[in-house]
């Protein structure tokens, strides 16, 4: 089990094609499946309603965090905070970033989901603090236990 | 020992950040209880240390405590780190599907061809 979720793939077309597909708010609606209320501005609150069937009830919400162009985009919010009925405003919100290299004959998006250790600020308890890194490997030791059990 | 309301994913992920804790949990994943006393042998930290310990594991849902005659031991409860990891890969696919719609947007729509 990892604490950080990492996808690449490689796309046949130019980085600026995909540097629009992500960034342009309409574009990323397409794809992504979410009508947003305006462009993305770093710093700035995105929102608006999921287009994807059956939940087109449901709010999107993010965060943008960084625009740098052809290179990164990155956001926070909530992964597919889809329940209604949880607020997950309460809940301390995963990084989202896509990273673009170029290839010879296109484009290589690297995607990484982060930060599903992060406790609110409100539940943090001392002993939090004695965290220590390396505990990716840790988990997998964990998993391996419970798998085999 | 009454069931307590579900923790937070967050709050389970963070409890396994830590090494002591972790081979707390390695331990007791094994089936069997343990108690206080046998769970500190041969380990480094105190006794007290373990105890908090444990205790960080148990608001997390990862140990619960059991009684057993005038012993109170603690056991492993595998629910939170399935349920992390049930989410996890439901994150992981979602994102799966997204990736796949971006590259047929990418590859098939190389003008502005925004159809919304």
């Amino acid at each position: 089990m990892e604490n950080t979720i990492e996808k690449q793939i490689d796309l046949k077309a130019p980085v600026s094609r995909v540097w629009r597909a992500i960034t342009d708010y309409r574009e990323f609606g397409d794809w992504f499946r979410v009508k947003l209320d305006g462009p993305f501005v770093a710093g700035q609150p995105a929102q608006g309603q999921i287009t994807y069937p059956g939940y087109e009830h449901v709010t999107w919400r993010a965060v943008v965090q960084k625009m740098e162009p052809e290179t990164l985009f990155s956001f926070t919010w909530h992964p597919y905070g889809i329940d209604p009925k949880v607020d997950y405003s309460v809940e301390t919100p995963t990084l989202v970033e896509f990273r673009l290299e170029p290839l010879p004959d296109g484009t290589r998006l690297t995607l990484t989901e982060s930060g599903f250790d992060n406790v609110p600020a409100g539940r943090r308890d001392e002993a939090f603090r004695m965290n220590e890194g390396g505990w990716t490997e840790q988990m997998k030791n964990i998993e391996k236990h419970v798998t085999q059990n | 020992m009454s069931r307590k309301t579900k923790p937070g994913r967050a709050l389970v992920f963070a409890a396994l950040g830590d090494e002591t804790r972790l081979s707390l949990v390695a331990r007791l994943s094994g089936g069997r209880p343990h108690s206080i006393a046998r769970l500190t042998e041969g380990s480094a930290v105190s006794r007290q240390a373990i105890t908090k310990h444990l205790h960080v594991l148990e608001s997390a849902g990862l140990v619960r405590s059991v009684r057993v005659g005038r012993e109170s031991l603690y056991e492993f409860d595998p629910e939170p780190i399935e349920d992390l990891k049930g989410y996890l890969d439901r994150v992981s696919l979602q994102w799966d599907d997204a990736l796949s719609r971006l590259k047929s947007f990418v590859e098939e729509q190389p003008r502005d061809q925004v159809s919304l």
